[in-house]
């Protein structure tokens, strides 16, 4: 039964993450290319257009290979996960589903709209697609962490039936999880669509071509970028003074406490972390720091690893309850350090703007094109100490992980779907970034135009084309 | 009516709802390799279902979320229990979504042909898996008592099974022809139909097969036949009209009928099921009935709270995004997105 659980871990956490490139950009990139086209309505200048088209190239290639790797997320909690489905899908398939009606059919139907109707719908009418395939991306996000918050911190259920079932909406709806999540991570992924776009103009400012071009998208992309970066700190502190009082064993295992910190508590910058010993050692410690980001104020203690799995063993029976201390623990400084050097990225980038001195700032561009790459990493670890510092539950505190495989799957077949779906992600990985390498060095000035000119099936007389 | 009857009659909806919209889109899929002789009219093609196909999938997404959110046990059983089937389909539904994106992003022969391939193998699998997959529902799983299945190869594969994917492949390639008929002009037009015509006794053959073998093979005609007995009826006698529309080329009401036929199909597969969502092949004891794999009526009542007054709304914009790409494509090549 092991091998079936960590296999079908390997697989639910490689292809979560894989999916978890396209999912922020795509994000971003809708809020950014809804906003560069809204300019173009307001200013009037084609530049806004160009400027429009060429960014959506980036986002349409990604929201394909975003859309397909979703799919394999929905199936994959029943094909390898049945039990724990049958345990949560009252209360965990739910958010699920909404998603589908109030996101999905929004973002697929509108976007389609959107790309095959740039000739054929009202210039205002045709805007308004984009905001609706932003705001599907959005709302997308908020039903798939109102799923994600019920396993990290269970509400609005009752235990009945061998399962847990939904007995209070709004309790679910207001979890104090999701509204951590929701605004992290949204700003996170705003961020993940500014940088890239940031990162791109730099590489063509550092080149000199299309000067104008870039320079407006920099602008543009640098305040969202700087903007979400603030958000994304102070969402950070919320999440972590929500950790402390929900999931404190997360918290003590981000830091790698094993014993009660000291009062006020120091936040460890590095320290070397003995597991099997317990104890870490050669910390390099800021004070006041912890103290401050779990209670906003410079006292109060954190609880250690050990008391909070003696509560456990209390409360739950004798078992494992520390999660995997040293991935915790890296996951969450690796997060920090991303997020903190964007947010620095982003205010000396527009300081060096507001100066007019950004273009000349070779050093400074090249930064930012390494910059692109930050969000990522931040995004993909920050789920990493999420689900990692949530374990051994699969529903914090109801079910364990290794409880809810699916009884029925053997290992082989699970090694097969790993198989099959590490290769094509592999490949897709591959040529999104031949793809993007391509259209970045072709440049905004070769985009193809579009004019669907079309004879209308229903309409025999001259007078046609109703709506244009 | 209990809530749970009213969300597995939804859930067939959103079923029946994507093979009539995914059925052309499959059968579009197909017609770039039987269709479309070179790469102007895959791309024309193509672009018949591009601003749509991505949406009509939702169709499936949904359907497998409200499985999982209304009837828990029905999709953890089914899901797991198809594992293989669905990492194929899986598989096949990626390949088709990036192909049309990549297809026409590089330019070179070696790079496009693998594209086609993929929207050609990403198009027939998947209906061929439905029909294996609605036929198996409705002929017994090997389900034990603790709601787990335990299926082998010939659960999967054999002669019903074969007959309900080809059905689904034939069906929808007919349906996605004469979308194509209903979507184009001049000469693709023109062999879209011709196609359509070919294809048509072959595609009727199967179709009878296909109700005849489930009589053979299953209850569902003794249990049901008071319902099932006329909609097949009636399913035959659209297909009998069919032949005469697509002789008289009458595009759109051709295309209304093999999208009522595959709608009949779809809407048999749920009625034969009822009450149950699984039959077990052990023991009839094991059979999943709708009140055993649903979820608690308050969570029902939410989603059906959110499902009434979605459901319009997002029927509204679909239907106005058909309008809006309701002309024909001249396949000029200017104006091609794919």
């Amino acid at each position: 039964m092991m091998e079936e659980v960590l296999l079908a871990r390997i697989q639910f956490a490689s292809t979560t993450l894989f999916h978890f490139i396209f999912v922020p950009l795509s994000i971003g990139l809708a809020l950014i290319i809804a906003i560069m086209q809204t300019m173009y309505l307001v200013k009037k200048d084609e530049i806004y257009l160009k400027m429009t088209k060429f960014w959506s190239v980036f986002f349409l290639i990604n929201f394909a290979i975003g859309v397909v790797t979703g799919i394999i997320q929905e199936f994959q909690f029943g094909m390898n996960w049945s039990a724990y489905s049958r345990f949560v899908g009252d209360i965990f398939g739910a958010p699920l589903a909404v998603e589908a009606l109030l996101a999905f059919f929004l973002e697929s139907t509108f976007i389609g709209i959107w790309i095959f109707g740039w000739n054929k719908l009202p210039k205002k009418l045709h805007l308004a697609c984009i905001w609706l395939v932003s705001i599907g991306t959005v709302m997308s996000a908020f039903w798939i962490l109102a799923a994600n918050s019920f396993m990290q911190n269970p509400t609005g259920y009752v235990l009945q039936n061998g399962r847990a079932e939904m007995n209070d909406v709004v309790a679910l709806l207001t979890n104090e999880k999701l509204w951590v999540a929701f605004p992290h991570t949204i700003f996170g992924s705003f961020a993940t669509g500014a940088f890239f776009v940031v990162g791109v103009s730099a590489w063509y400012l550092i080149k000199k071509r299309h000067v104008d071009f870039f320079k407006k998208s920099l602008a543009i992309s640098l305040v969202i970028g700087m903007l979400s970066g603030l958000g994304i700190a102070f969402t950070g502190h919320s999440q972590a003074q929500y950790l402390m009082h929900a999931q404190p064993m997360k918290m003590a295992a981000a830091e790698a406490l094993w014993e009660d910190s000291g009062d006020p508590a120091a936040w460890t910058l590095f320290a070397k972390i003995d597991v099997e010993n317990r104890e870490t050692t050669k910390r390099i410690d800021i004070p006041y720091m912890l103290s401050y980001l779990t209670y906003s104020e410079f006292k109060g203690k954190v609880q250690g690893m050990n008391a909070l799995e003696q509560q456990m063993i209390d409360k739950h029976g004798e078992g494992e309850y520390l999660p995997p201390v040293k991935t915790t623990f890296w996951s969450f400084r690796i997060m920090v350090v991303t997020g903190g050097t964007l947010l620095g990225l982003g205010a000396l980038g527009l300081l060096l703007m507001f100066r007019k001195k950004i273009v000349e700032s070779v050093w400074f561009l090249r930064l930012l094109v390494v910059g692109i790459f930050l969000p990522f990493i931040g995004n993909s670890f920050g789920w990493i100490m999420s689900e990692m510092g949530r374990q051994p539950w699969v529903v914090n505190g109801l079910m364990k992980t290794v409880d809810g495989i699916s009884p029925n799957v053997s290992a082989g077949q699970i090694l097969f779907s790993l198989i099959s779906f590490s290769t094509i992600y592999t490949i897709l990985g591959i040529i999104m970034v031949i793809l993007f390498v391509k259209f970045i060095q072709r440049g905004p000035d070769e985009q193809p135009e579009e004019d669907v000119s079309a004879t209308d099936p229903f309409e025999t007389g001259g007078a046609g084309h109703a709506i244009k | 009516m209990p809530l749970s009857d009213i969300w597995f009659i939804l859930i067939a909806v959103l079923f029946i709802g994507f093979i009539f919209l995914e059925g052309f889109d499959f059968g579009v899929g197909m017609s770039t390799k039987f269709l479309a002789r070179n790469d102007l009219e895959k791309r024309v093609v193509m672009n018949t279902i591009g601003p749509v196909w991505d949406a009509n999938e939702v169709w499936l997404i949904t359907a497998g979320g409200a499985m999982f959110a209304a009837f828990p046990h029905w999709y953890a059983t089914a899901f797991s229990g198809f594992y293989l089937p669905f990492v194929v389909l899986l598989l096949a539904f990626i390949i088709r979504g990036v192909a049309f994106e990549f297809r026409n992003k590089v330019d070179s022969k070696a790079w496009v042909k693998t594209w086609d391939w993929a929207v050609f193998i990403g198009s027939i699998l998947p209906p061929f898996l439905f029909g294996v997959f609605f036929t198996s529902l409705i002929r017994g799983l090997p389900i034990d008592g603790d709601m787990n299945m335990y299926a082998g190869f010939t659960d999967f594969v054999n002669v019903y099974t074969v007959i309900g994917g080809v059905t689904f492949v034939l069906l929808s390639y007919l349906h996605g022809l004469l979308f194509i008929g209903l979507k184009t002009v001049g000469d693709l037009r023109e062999r879209a139909n011709t196609a359509a015509r070919k294809v048509y006794a072959l595609t009727g053959v199967f179709l009878v097969l296909f109700m005849i073998f489930t009589h053979l093979e299953t209850d569902a005609l003794t249990d049901h036949g008071a319902i099932l007995i006329p909609l097949y009826s009636l399913a035959i006698v659209l297909y009998g009209l069919l032949f005469f529309f697509l002789k008289t080329k009458r595009e759109g009401l051709s295309f209304t009928m093999t999208g009522l036929v595959l709608i009949i199909i779809m809407a048999s597969f749920f009625i034969a099921l009822f009450p149950n969502v699984m039959i077990s092949s052990l023991d009839p004891a094991f059979n999943m009935s709708i009140a055993d794999a649903a979820s608690g009526d308050y969570s029902l009542k939410i989603m059906t709270i959110v499902a009434f007054t979605m459901v319009p709304i997002v029927l509204a914009y679909t239907i106005w995004s058909y309008y809006v790409f309701r002309k024909r494509l001249t396949g000029d090549k200017e104006h091609l997105e794919y």
